[in-house]
């Protein structure tokens, strides 16, 4: 079904919106065959660039060449029939339809009518020519987070598509899922089915698998080259160029007296059909437990659960012995910060100001009147002292990038005496420096005698900053092991619930 | 802990200078004003589709609603209840929820006002009226305040509930003029019995226009001071702003929901009780005609600013002052101004995505050099 792999060349892509430059005069050339890794930080125009291959946006300026021919990509319709195809971050599947049915309504020539005795045989002999297979026969509901990976990919095949460009495709697998799947692709690349550009932010799947490696800063490619040439630092100073990072603070002081509490806790998880069970949870002051796990494993709920939205269904939670219930009340008494993931949609109002969302904690601490003039003394303080950048107090929330919204947030939780910070994903989609500030202030925090409670789907991060190790599988504690002890290998195995 | 003695303030409050506040604050007047136009402009092509004039139809509407003394007298006299109607929306929507069934509360709030009036005929009217006003206020604000309840303890949507409800309080008060409440005496119309002048509200002195809209109004101002100036507004603000962030801050949003709505409802209560006691002398079916649902057209033209809303509840009163005048004249039927109001209505929800889409409206635009 594919021909072969083809090579696609970008030349001088420019993008402007409005007044600014998201993509400056970008060239990059993906070899047939090869697997090309696209490095940047968020907001480096990785997107930009291959949203302008892909005919999402029509670029400013520049051209493409698809297999040496120069190709005009007008909208993503055009981009298919060259042969290119992508796969996002997060799957395109119909999870109710099975794999099958799902392969047959991806074509753009689906027929009204589907005679699917004859579509199904051409499926098995599509699937047995491939690398790797999905059960034809299977709800997609019922694959697991690799295997719909690989579909997205087989899927991609089966199109006849001949260059993928892969959106952070392992942002929501486990290390050894992305091995996996990864592994695949590298060998169809060496096989010459395809050629690949891939979006990540994990050096360690570019040192493994890939063969090129092309940089964005600001737009702009500030580097390209072999991977085998590049170490990790290489790469690190190109995607940062001059910036500096703060440096995550030593990890000072010993766990101390008992904060949080979980005991039996049972609450229902968002499908209402299984029970999420914590038997045992205990996080000291100055110490900070990190749980690992893969998205949907009752993270979220457990989250909901300490921050009151969902019910206890049985078992204790205690705040320093005592029973705690989540109200503004209990959690200013005993000094109890929430950094939810996401902050734009869990703990800001995206349209009320900068001011108004930085006085959320305490704006009724002087009564039944606001006091327009204190919510503005502490919102300019804040902003200066954690370095938000925003073009007034006055701007709506929603109007700040990613970073800043979570400086903010920061700003307005970390201020003041905090006995207990429960955190959940803090750096999803930040770029490098916003990280390990946020990192740094998390550290901060704990060598300050504070408890922290870290939920993180990345591992890396867990590993840093965690004085303990567990991991989330299936609703339950699935591992528990301190710092010293822990390995990737065995979290991972955990993770996916194979030990 | 952040010190927060140190006075000097790091960044200066308005970079944008004055023009860039205009800039921002005039967008939230221009797009709903535009966007009544657009309403307008399609509402004339719907005249013309029927060989009317347009210009008659505006000329007329301004000579009936807004030309003479006599005309402001009735248009102001039919501003009270929709005042308060549109209050009972713009509280809750400030919490995110969108409530059209004011019509219910001013209905039972009326009759609950006229059966008290009745049943106190005999005391004084230093007790009768506080407790007509009261009972007026309590039964509108338990039944929206209900309505805020079944949407927080029990997941009904909101705008659903309230407008069916609205029904059931329709015929709650049919049943209850019609049966238990009647007056004998009431043959043609049923209603409860009418009240006593002590217990009937006069006009302002000097206006010919009753007192509910001096106190309307006054409930305008509350209204947006509550929103604006208090704590609680600004926790029903976070809560209407995200409700999910809301919860994670521990703020009680069950109880800013039911209390919100319950506040409202009881607004609209308010309505019912002058409606009865200034107006029609009785509680009847006469309560029911519509104010409610204009109400829910005013709020969001007014953007749910309790002070927009009353110029904006003032035009359309205006309207409906002049729909007798355009129907004798222009040979129209009644519901043509419902028509208008449907068209602006559509008009002014499509221009809520506009928000943001116009760089003249952005501050950054107007920095000064």
């Amino acid at each position: 079904m594919t021909q072969g792999a083809i090579g696609v060349e970008t030349l001088h892509m420019t993008m402007r919106f409005g007044a600014f430059t998201a993509l400056d005069d970008c060239s990059i050339h993906i070899k047939p065959g090869s697997f090309h890794a696209l490095l940047g930080e968020n907001g480096a125009g990785k997107s930009t660039l291959v949203k302008c291959m892909m005919g999402f946006y029509p670029a400013t300026s520049g051209e493409m060449l698809v297999d040496r021919k120069e190709a005009r990509i007008d909208d993503p319709k055009a981009a298919h029939a060259l042969g290119l195809g992508m796969v996002y971050q997060h799957f395109t599947l119909v999870p109710s339809l099975t794999v099958a049915e799902n392969l047959v309504i991806s074509r753009e020539d689906a027929p009204s009518v589907i005679d699917w005795r004859a579509e199904r045989a051409a499926l098995r002999t599509f699937m047995e020519k491939m690398p790797f297979r999905v059960p034809l026969d299977r709800p997609v509901s019922a694959l697991a987070a690799g295997e719909k990976q690989k579909l997205e990919i087989l899927k991609q095949l089966y199109l006849g598509r001949r260059f993928l460009i892969l959106d952070e495709p392992t942002s929501v697998l486990t290390p050894d899922e992305a091995d996996e799947v990864l592994g695949h692709v590298r060998k169809l690349c060496a096989d010459g089915a395809i050629s690949v550009l891939m979006i990540t932010h994990k050096f360690r799947e570019v040192t493994a698998y890939a063969d090129e490696v092309s940089v964005l800063r600001r737009g702009k490619l500030v580097g390209s080259g072999k991977v085998s040439d590049l170490s990790h630092a290489d790469m690190a100073a190109m995607m940062m160029g001059d910036a500096t990072l703060a440096t995550a603070a030593e990890r000072t002081g010993d766990a101390g007296a008992p904060i949080l509490q979980l005991q039996q806790a049972r609450a229902k998880d968002r499908s209402g059909l299984k029970d999420i069970e914590i038997t045992n949870l205990t996080v000291h002051a100055g110490e900070i437990v990190g749980i690992a796990g893969i998205s949907g494993n009752g993270q979220m709920e457990l989250m909901e659960v300490l921050t009151g939205q969902r019910p206890l269904e049985g078992g204790t939670i205690r705040v320093k012995g005592a029973p705690y219930g989540a109200t503004r009340q209990e959690a200013q008494t005993h000094s109890v910060r929430y950094l939810p993931e996401e902050p734009l949609q869990n703990a800001c109002a995206p349209r009320m100001s900068v001011a108004e969302n930085i006085a959320f904690r305490n704006f009724d601490g002087a009564g039944f009147w606001l006091s327009p003039r204190k919510m503005r003394d502490h919102a300019n303080d804040l902003v200066a002292a954690f370095k938000v950048k925003t073009a007034s107090i006055n701007s709506p929330m929603q109007s700040l990038s990613g970073g800043n919204v979570q400086r903010a947030v920061l700003a307005r939780e970390l201020s003041g005496a905090v006995d207990l910070l429960i955190i959940s994903n803090p750096c999803f989609g930040l770029d490098f420096s916003a990280v390990s500030e946020i990192r740094a202030r998390i550290m901060t925090a704990r060598n300050s005698n504070t408890a922290v409670l870290l939920m993180s789907e990345d591992l890396d991060e867990i590993m840093e900053l965690a004085d303990r190790v567990m991991v989330m599988s299936e609703g339950r504690i699935a591992y528990d092991t301190p710092i010293a002890q822990a390995d990737i290998a065995t979290i991972g195995h955990h993770m996916g619930g194979h030990a | 802990m952040t010190d927060q003695t140190a006075s000097t303030p790091l960044v200066t409050p308005s970079p944008n200078g004055f023009l860039g506040m205009l800039a921002r604050r005039s967008e939230a007047v221009i797009l709903p004003l535009a966007a009544l136009l657009v309403g307008f402009a399609v509402f004339s092509i719907f005249l013309l589709l029927q060989g009317k004039s347009p210009t008659e139809f505006f000329a007329l509407t301004y000579r009936a609603g807004f030309g003479t003394a006599f005309s402001w007298q009735n248009t102001l006299s039919r501003t009270a209840p929709l005042l308060f109607a549109a209050l009972c929306v713009a509280l809750p929507a400030r919490l995110g929820l969108v409530v059209i069934g004011g019509e219910g509360a001013i209905v039972l709030g009326g009759v609950a006002a006229g059966a008290m009036g009745a049943l106190l005929a005999q005391s004084s009217g230093l007790i009768a009226v506080p407790m007509m006003v009261a009972s007026a206020m309590i039964v509108g604000g338990l039944w929206i305040g209900s309505v805020g309840a079944l949407r927080y303890y029990r997941g009904v949507n909101e705008t659903i509930a309230s407008l069916l409800m609205a029904y059931i309080a329709i015929a709650l008060m049919n049943h209850l003029v019609e049966g238990p409440l009647r007056d004998p005496a009431s043959l043609n119309k049923p209603s409860t019995a009418p009240l006593a002048d002590n217990l009937r509200v006069g006009d302002i002195p000097g206006w010919e226009v009753h007192w509910g809209l001096a106190f309307a109004v006054l409930c305008c101002v509350l209204a947006w001071v509550l929103i604006e100036k208090t704590t609680w507004g600004f926790a029903a603000r976070i809560a209407g702003g995200n409700m999910r962030a809301a919860q994670v801050q521990g703020l009680p949003v069950g109880r800013l929901i039911v209390g919100f709505t319950a506040l409202g409802g009881a607004l609209a209560g308010l309505a019912g009780y002058f409606e009865v006691t200034a107006v029609h002398g009785a509680a009847n079916a006469s309560l029911a005609t519509g104010y409610g649902y204009t109400g829910i057209l005013i709020a969001f033209l007014a953007r749910h600013n309790p002070l927009a809303i009353i110029p904006v509840a003032i035009l359309l009163a205006g309207f409906e002052a002049s729909s007798g005048l355009i129907q004798r004249r222009m040979d129209l039927p009644d519901a043509t101004t419902l028509v208008l109001q449907g068209f602006v209505f559509i008009s002014i929800l499509m221009s809520d995505t506009l928000y943001g889409r116009f760089k003249v409206f952005a501050p950054e635009r107007w920095r000064s050099a």
